[in-house]
């Protein structure tokens, strides 16, 4: 196991949510759940973010944003698309402006549907994600060591 | 002689005090998700973060920001190595205060907006604090007649006596030299404030790595001076010392988790008034006994 497994520091981004699924996530940190157990932190920084969660389909506007915030991550990162709208566009899949979900933008790694995703969903998820964050960073650290 | 004990301090508070200092660090997270009504991280949690942080990717705004946080790591093992070698306090508040500055130097170099505010904000927070810093020093040495920690062992009562004001000045800007709540203007632990991470938004993987180590040696130091008031000729005055320094640092805790964030004016306005009371009274009142 490596560290990253650990710490596993979050950031969450609302591409069009219709902050259904935002409330979900921001429970997960509330006492009820206490996400911090297992060190996860909302760190609202994609420098020091580890794991990406969207929340919310991707449209015309919100596309470059989206792209952004997963280019200034720093490697080993993964993301997870949290409800139905991330993973596919939802409710949301056939509005004129909507590219569908958050796949369209970024690579995905994990996909919780839910409409909203439900705080168990997303912590299934994110517990999902730190095993291929666990293998992205041995890879790091391979390809560190052949370097 | 004294600055060979100087280097020796260096070296054992390089190793000694980022392990306390995690250990503080984890105990903190714990006690604040206590007080909140939550579990909380495991004691440790604060060493998985940095060694999780020296595993990412190199990645940087300026090229630079490492190398001032390495002189940053360097001053702050200095200022506690002069310290707690019982060398000269004035001198070893100067160079933990120079270890400030290179922290201000890094977040400078990203030219991020919102590292420069925040790097702006410790530069505020840095004047606030630091005339306390000075006429605490100033009146150790008035009651303790010299600059020397180690002259506090002479004495055959503690300073706290006679100095009381210039400590309870000193645990006001406590606050801010640890960075805790009303006054976590620049940077905070929490990722609600409106600069975000302020002075550390643009550093990542080692980097921030250092910053965290930095905090931890800071904050294993800060306890030491507050400490520093209640040595005397007896040996049990150390442990004297050390409860008193946990408590003082409980005290930072519940003050961080029950207030919120000030303006920069009512900071360095209440810190400079606090200063001018306790400090400067302190010393007019010893000026004449
Ligand atoms: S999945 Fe449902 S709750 Fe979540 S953003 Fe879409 S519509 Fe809202």
């Amino acid at each position: 196991m490596s560290y990253a497994t650990k710490s596993p520091w979050v950031i969450h981004y609302d591409a069009s949510s219709c902050n259904g699924c935002d409330i979900e996530v921001l429970a997960a940190l509330c006492p009820g759940f206490d996400v911090e157990r297992f060190g996860i932190i909302n760190t609202g920084n994609p420098k020091h973010a580890d794991i990406f969660l969207v929340t919310g389909s991707v449209n015309e506007r919100n596309i470059s944003v989206v792209k952004q915030i997963y280019d200034q991550m720093v490697e080993p990162k993964v993301v997870v698309a949290c409800g139905t709208c991330a993973c596919s566009g939802g409710i949301f899949h056939d509005c004129y402006n909507v590219l569908g979900g958050v796949d369209q933008a970024i690579p995905v790694d994990v996909y919780a549907p839910g409409c909203a995703v439900r705080p168990e969903a997303i912590i299934d998820g994110v517990v999902q994600a730190l095993g291929i964050l666990d293998e992205k960073s041995k890879a790091l650290k391979a390809s560190k060591r052949g370097a | 002689m004294s600055f060979v004990y100087i280097l020796i301090g260096t070296v054992a508070f390089a190793i000694v005090a980022p392990i306390v200092g995690c250990l503080l660090a984890g105990l903190d997270r714990i006690i604040s998700a206590r007080m909140q009504g939550r579990v909380g991280p495991p004691l440790l949690q604060p060493y998985y973060d940095v060694r999780k942080l020296m595993e990412k990717d190199d990645v940087t705004v300026s090229g630079v920001d490492g190398v001032y946080m390495t002189c940053a790591l360097v001053f702050t093992a200095f200022a506690g190595g002069i310290f707690f070698s019982g060398g000269n306090l004035l001198m070893s508040a100067f160079i933990i205060t120079m270890a400030s500055l290179f922290f201000i130097m890094a977040a400078y170099s990203s030219r991020s907006p919102y590292a420069e505010l925040g790097a702006g904000r410790e530069t505020l927070q840095v004047m606030s604090y630091e005339p306390m810093v000075l006429l605490m020093a100033v009146c150790f040495y008035m009651a303790a007649g010299s600059f020397n920690v180690a002259d506090a062992f002479l004495l055959d009562k503690p300073v706290i006596t006679i100095i009381w004001p210039a400590f309870l000045g000193f645990l006001f800007i406590l606050t801010i030299k640890l960075r805790k709540s009303p006054f976590d203007i620049a940077m905070s632990h929490h990722a609600h404030q409106e600069l975000v991470k302020g002075t550390t938004t643009e550093m990542s993987g080692k980097t921030l790595a250092k910053v965290e180590v930095m905090h931890w040696c800071e904050t294993v130091l800060f306890l030491g001076w507050t400490g520093m008031f209640f040595l005397w000729m007896n040996p049990v005055s150390f442990v004297i010392a050390v409860v008193v320094a946990l408590a003082a640092w409980f005290f930072e805790i519940w003050v961080d988790n029950n207030f919120a964030r000030v303006k920069w004016q009512a900071m360095l306005k209440s810190a400079w008034l606090v200063a001018l009371v306790a400090g400067g009274f302190n010393i007019i009142f010893l000026m004449f006994v």
